[in-house]
């Protein structure tokens, strides 16, 4: 797998045809729809209560395409202008931002009812300059205390990101309970190389039993179809041995052809004779 | 598309900002109205966040003068849609945002606010 964000800064990978390349492939449409959707479900927002969100890195609004669709209000932020133009094309509801989520919020205290973000914390971990503030730890630090102070009490936020290491996690996870938030990684497919997503579900307060870590989605899933595919290689692999390869210019071909040149009219056709087709021994 | 809704939660984010820095003031703000889907229970759930004083009078410099100064305690449907006119129905598509404290500039232009700070501004 290529990883983007170890090739340029976010605001310049996503350039003008990157973003329209980004949004316009169906396939990470529906991929991006699905990791918005599982990542409402750990959101675990309250049943008929209209909800104000934030979509942190919410891109050209692929997500808040579907964060309109569910009736929620929000606000999100990205880093890359091309993308917030296609999303400004799209005609999302929502407020966007030019924002780098590295540099923190400014956010009033309990302002959203939750948060999610769709593959985006992998771009806070590489370097842009060496500049302090630039350290991912530190741009990590700034974020999530900014966040946490942000979210309402209590409430969820969800980060689907793609960890290149169990470092990375290991990273995020210690800076985001220094800045106080509860919870952890949530891994859906573990076993599966591509269904397996990872998921970083933390609590604002909540205190105790009432924030239960959510479970992980197990094996089946898009396992299955793997699995499938495999059995119908198998087959056709069979199939091929099996099924005895004709000799394609065998004597009754080569008579037919020549019938048929003559009709046609072609000439020099050599004449049949009990040698047509005949069997060579080998030369070597 | 900066809404009132949002406006009413953004504080100023650059270091040592902490006093004093909210709201941020418009200026030179083009507004654009555009009719959003009213939602009576998400403008009443979303009340107790609201900071009055500083919507109404960002409402008031905007030209909508529908809000009453105080928070009325009766909430009558007319207050509420208002409330859901003022909230988010109103764009502000250019101009720029200003804090009231550090006067750091947040440029608006295409109705997206840009709200990256330079390097010695990052806390």
């Amino acid at each position: 797998m290529s990883r983007p964000e170890l090739q340029a800064p976010p605001e310049i990978y996503y350039g003008d045809i990157e973003a329209k390349k980004y949004t316009g492939n169906t396939r990470n449409q529906q991929i991006q729809a699905d990791m918005t959707y599982r990542a409402l479900e750990l959101l675990n927002l309250p049943q008929n209560e209209p909800a104000f969100l934030l979509d942190i890195g919410c891109g050209s609004g692929l997500s808040g395409e579907i964060l309109d669709e569910e009736g929620y209000i929000w606000a999100g932020m990205d880093i890359a202008p091309s993308m917030l133009e296609v999303a400004l094309e799209r005609e999302v509801e929502g407020d966007l931002f030019l924002q780098d989520i590295g540099q923190g919020f400014g956010f009033r205290p309990g302002s959203f009812d939750g948060a999610i973000s769709i593959s985006v914390l992998q771009w806070l971990l590489n370097a842009e300059t060496s500049h302090p503030t630039s350290s991912p730890p530190h741009r990590l630090h700034r974020f999530f205390t900014t966040l946490h102070s942000t979210l309402r009490n209590p409430s969820r936020a969800v980060f689907q990101f793609y960890p290149s290491s169990d470092d990375q996690i290991q990273l995020i996870t210690s800076i985001a309970q220094k800045a106080g938030f509860g919870g952890g990684v949530v891994v859906d497919y573990p076993n599966s190389k591509k269904a397996r997503k990872v998921f970083l579900c933390l609590f604002v307060g909540g205190g105790g039993g009432q924030q239960q870590m959510p479970k992980g989605l197990e094996g089946e899933g898009e396992e299955d179809s793997k699995v499938r595919f495999e059995r119908r290689r198998e087959r056709e692999r069979l199939k091929t041995k099996v099924g005895k390869r004709k000799n394609v210019k065998d004597k009754d071909w080569i008579l037919r052809k020549k019938e048929l040149y003559r009709k046609r009219g072609k000439e020099g056709v050599p004449r049949d004779s009990k040698f047509t087709g005949r069997k060579r021994k080998a030369v070597f | 598309m900066v809404r009132l809704i949002t406006h009413n939660l953004l504080a100023c984010h650059v270091k040592g900002c902490t006093s004093n820095n909210f709201p941020l003031e418009f200026k030179d703000a083009k507004l654009e109205l555009r009719e959003a889907e009213y939602n009576s229970e998400f403008i009443r759930g979303f009340l107790p966040k609201i900071e009055w004083k500083a919507l109404v009078d960002t409402a008031r410099q905007l030209g909508d003068t529908s809000l009453p100064l105080e928070q009325p305690e009766m909430l009558d449907d007319e207050f509420l849609k208002n409330l859901h006119h003022v909230l988010l129905e109103i764009h502000i598509e250019e101009g720029s945002m200003i804090c009231p404290n550090c006067k750091h500039d947040y440029p608006i232009s295409n109705g997206i606010p840009n709200m990256l700070l330079a390097e010695h501004e990052i806390g």
